[in-house]
């Protein structure tokens, strides 16, 4: 216990003894709490290599010499020295100095600092979101200097609420800054800006208080209509995942009334077959990789279609008619592929990278949109319009139609069944493997990935009615949103729990589901 | 390749199988050792890499000549993630093949399904996988670590300043035992470091999960309310790499919000573009990245055994690791394999870890380790920033705790697992 202490004070008494020192000694430091009072000191300073240097400790290239405690940066394969700049010998002895996260928000915050003076718009803005974050009373001359030349709108207000939180955070501000200050974090009208006036709850003047609570209660209403237009995406991007996984099931149980439950198994082949296309990808031809997943759609229906097409020649074929074999032979057909797919690959995860593309998120009127998601929902759309216009518009999905609907007849025109049969249990099957396409980028690509989603397409395929394609996509849609409107009340386990629970008191209720198919079909 | 390889160590195995036909005949100059890994099901993905290691170990010993003598006999089974298949598995072994002691087990379910056929049959568990606490029982030797061994170090270091002196917590774990007994440990002890009850945030979440979006987005709101704030995961295997891939894309960075993990290592990363994740955090007895003779040496035999320069190492390895070398030692001091020679001989028994310090087996059968906090680099690997002076001995019974506060286990003096020392009876709370 005395330790600990002694070593919180230690590490307490450091950045104070440091901060005066010279900054290059402090990045050569021991501990991190030096080393963080090296970057603060670096950006005060004015020197002009402090960006080259910050942005080096940044990404590991800044070194340090041991013996004498000589800083160097790597660039590329030749090394500098970082005071001066002047070319410098490599040496085995020169250690990375190390950051850790709390050296990082220091590099954060002081970069804002240099960067306010930046000529590119872009990094000026994100310069004034470093300093709101990190509201060092510090770099006020730098962002008052910053402010006063600064022509572009946007930057400007970033950079007046920067200012006003940095007024905030800053002891001793007189009460008129700061209740100039409340408008503008006010205006800002996301949760950082409710933390600070959070934080201003025990202001000495009555008149900040009171600017600051009415500041809240604004904040809060609006946050309260974001929160619920977020879920509702949420839930649609939901809705979209658990249509991809279902709607290949419509196919094979819904119209085929096969109880396929190696559907999952389907899936995870699409995300295997991803998987190999980009390893594939990555050893020939890198500069192809922002097309793998485009790619992969062809490959991953071919391979999962073909499986499938095997699965009915040498298993479902001799069960027509006898849902609880199928549905045993299915099960072990499921667990063989699991486990030869764990053979083949091993049991760990495999990493799908995804394209630029489809990472990172956009503000949109205070809602984050993810771009992953926002693709997976247009796929989902895709594929589902797309699988709608084959059964409806071409021979192909004609002959389907026919052979589900009547098949006796069907075989007395002249239609193949035993081929139809093979070609539509392919379909189901080849979507499945598009639909692992997509989960490979949001889910694990492991021998599992399959298992996490049979249960939940058969709800969305009983849900929606059995048969009906349009009934998949309102179940999905319904599922993803009821979930997601929940989760945030009772919890992510309660709301899957209260989702089986719904599904089986309107099944009791409507056995054939939201949509259900009418006619003599069914009824016998 | 990747075929050819795998087909080289099915080879493998069957030559192994074929083997242990053969070493039936002399069943007299073998000693067996059962491993009780799944090599199937969920847990597949962690437990097949003990079981390979064990494999390793046994096979390392046996080219020093084995143990009093005889060589080593590795019995490999399948419980297949299925928990009461685990109990049919370990009587199996116990009972048909005869072994001396087994290794094996990785969820707290599966640990607790065997135990009272050890206890029935009176053999040796030694279980590699840090957990829950709360238990110590004659015949379970516990090498992974204790909750005093994780999870309390690694909240104290996000308390220090260089954690980033959080003061708001989220608890975010999978529901089952072993988060929610950690994250009930955890809740006391941060109430008795003085946070407040509205600066915690307990959630948990299926197994398995996938859909991470509004978790996070609540992770993100409760961070922004002014407070330095700070994420403790106990969340399981599989559910962790769309969780990370999730606070990616939403851009929670680890200079924000740090994520400190208990269950996430090495192989986990595996499966993820780690650049994204530089600087979150996990607290763990061993990282694959600390340099020591002996860790490089055992990543170079590991990498060499799996036929694959890539090949990671991980905490519950070294566990596995130092578990086996202490059971060699102890055989050789008792100078038998009976189990309760064995049994008693243990406690007292050290060996080295791989991380430069002497891990020791304690009274109440759990070990002596050091705790390491590492941040995610961009290449899979950790760093770590952090590390405990001395090394921690394991508790058992969880001093936070109403209930185990007052238990102790000790089975060299009072012969006990559970001994309450405020009624003086051995038999719990």
């Amino acid at each position: 216990m005395t330790r600990l202490l002694a070593l919180l004070f230690l590490l307490l008494s450091a950045p104070a003894l440091a901060q005066n020192a010279d900054p290059y000694a402090g990045l050569a430091g021991d501990g991190y709490a030096e080393i963080e009072a090296g970057v603060s000191g670096l950006a005060a300073s004015g020197d002009p290599r402090a960006g080259a240097i910050l942005a080096a400790l940044a990404d590991g290239r800044l070194l340090v010499r041991p013996a004498d405690k000589a800083l160097f940066i790597r660039q590329g394969g030749a090394v500098v020295d970082a005071r001066t700049g002047a070319a410098a010998a490599d040496a085995a002895d020169l250690k990375p100095v190390k950051a850790n996260n709390r050296v990082r928000r220091a590099i954060e915050a002081a970069r804002g600092q240099l960067d306010l003076a930046s000529p590119e718009t872009g990094r000026r803005r994100a310069a004034a979101d470093a300093v709101f974050k990190a509201r060092d009373a510090a770099a006020l001359p730098a962002l008052d200097a910053a402010l006063a030349r600064e022509k572009d709108a946007g930057v400007r207000q970033a950079m007046t609420e920067a200012r006003a939180a940095v007024l905030l955070a800053r002891p001793g501000t007189p009460e008129v800054d700061r209740l100039n200050a409340v408008p503008p974090i006010q205006a800002r009208g996301d949760g950082d800006a409710m933390g600070i006036l959070r934080g201003l709850g025990s202001d000495p003047s009555e008149a900040v208080r009171a600017a600051a609570a009415r500041g809240i209660a604004a904040i809060e209403t609006r946050l309260a209509i974001v929160g619920a237009l977020q879920n509702v995406w949420y839930g649609v991007s939901l809705g979209s995942v658990l249509l991809l996984a279902a709607i290949g099931l419509a196919i094979t149980f819904g119209v085929m009334g096969v109880i396929n439950m190696a559907h999952g198994e389907m899936v995870m082949l699409g995300a295997y077959t991803t998987y190999l296309v980009q390893e594939l990808i990555r050893a020939k031809m890198p500069g192809l990789f922002g097309w793998s997943l485009a790619i992969s759609i062809p490959c991953a229906f071919l391979v999962a279609g073909l499986v499938g097409v095997l699965i009915e020649r040498f298993v479902i074929r001799f069960l027509y008619g006898r849902p609880l074999e199928t549905l045993l032979a299915t099960f072990g057909v499921s667990l063989v592929l699991q486990q030869a797919v764990r053979s083949l690959f091993g049991p760990t995860n495999r990493e799908v990278g995804a394209p630029a593309f489809m990472s990172g998120a956009f503000d949109f009127y205070g809602l984050s949109v993810t771009w992953g998601r926002l693709w997976i929902i247009v796929f989902a759309m895709a594929v589902f319009f797309g699988l709608l216009f084959v059964l409806r518009k071409t021979a192909f999905g004609l002959k389907t139609r026919a052979v589900t609907q009547n098949r006796r007849m069907a075989a007395a025109m002249g239609i193949r069944t035993p081929y139809v049969d093979a070609l539509t249990f392919g379909l189901g099957s080849g979507i499945a493997g598009i639909a692992g396409v997509a989960l490979s980028q949001i889910d694990n690509v492991s021998p599992n990935l399959g298992q996490g989603y049979i249960i939940d397409s058969f709800l969305v395929v009983v849900f929606g009615g059995v048969g009906n394609l349009w009934g998949t996509l309102v179940a999905a849609l319904t599922l993803g949103v009821v979930n997601k409107l929940a989760e945030p009340y009772v919890g992510a386990v309660l709301a899957k729990i209260g989702l089986l629970v719904f599904i089986i008191l309107f099944i009791q209720k409507r056995p054939r589901g939201l949509f259900a198919l009418k006619g003599r079909a069914v009824e016998s | 390749m990747k075929v050819l390889k795998t087909w080289g160590s099915a080879a493998a195995l069957a030559a192994g199988l074929a083997m242990s036909a053969v070493g039936a005949a002399r069943a007299q100059e073998t000693i067996k050792v059962g491993i009780l890994h799944s090599l199937s099901g969920t847990m597949a993905i962690s437990e097949t890499t003990l079981k390979d290691v064990m494999l390793m170990l046994i096979a390392e010993q046996n080219a020093k000549g084995g143990v009093l003598g005889k060589k080593l006999e590795p019995v490999v089974v399948d419980p297949a993630s299925n928990w009461p298949l685990f109990a049919e598995k370990a009587r199996e072994l116990i009972a048909k093949d005869k072994v001396s002691a087994v290794f094996g087990c990785w969820t707290s379910v599966s640990r607790k399904s065997v135990l009272p056929v050890f206890k029935e049959l009176n053999n040796i568990l030694f279980y590699p996988v840090q957990y829950e606490g709360e238990e110590s029982e004659r015949n379970v030797f516990y090498t992974g670590a204790a909750p005093n061994q994780q999870a309390i170090p690694a909240v104290d270091y996000l308390m220090s300043e260089d954690g980033g002196s959080t003061k708001r917590w989220v608890l975010e774990g999978t529901d089952y035992v072993y988060p929610r007994t950690t994250n009930k440990i955890l809740e006391a002890y941060l109430k008795s470091k003085g946070v407040k009850d509205e600066d915690i945030m307990i959630n948990y979440t299926p197994f398995g999960f996938s859909d991470w979006q509004t978790e996070v987005s609540k992770i993100k709101a409760f961070g922004s309310a002014g407070k330095k704030t700070a994420v403790v995961s106990t969340v399981n295997g599989d559910a962790n790499v769309p969780f990370y891939k999730e606070l990616g894309n939403q851009g929670i960075k680890a200079t924000d919000i740090p994520v400190m993990a208990f269950s996430v290592g090495e192989e986990e990363l595996a499966g993820i573009d780690t650049k994204p994740l530089v600087g979150h955090l996990a607290a763990w007895n061993y990282f694959e990245s600390i340099k020591t003779p002996e860790n490089e040496e055992f990543i170079k035999k590991w990498q060499a055994f799996k036929k694959n320069p890539k090949a990671v190492t991980n905490d519950p390895m070294e566990a596995s690791y130092i578990g086996f070398n202490m059971w060699v030692k102890a055989v050789e001091k008792a100078g038998t394999t009976d189990p309760d020679k064995v049994i008693a001989a243990l406690p007292g028994i050290e060996q080295k870890n791989l991380t430069g310090g002497t891990a020791k087996m304690l009274p109440n059968h759990h070990i002596t380790k050091p705790v390491f906090i590492g941040e995610i680099e961009g290449n899979g690997q950790f760093d770590v920033v952090w590390k405990t002076k001395e090394l921690i001995p394991g508790e058992a019974w969880s001093k936070q705790l109403e209930g185990s506060k007052d238990l102790e286990a000790d089975w060299v003096k009072l012969n006990c697992g559970n001994y309450n020392t405020t009624t003086k009876k051995c038999g719990g709370a």
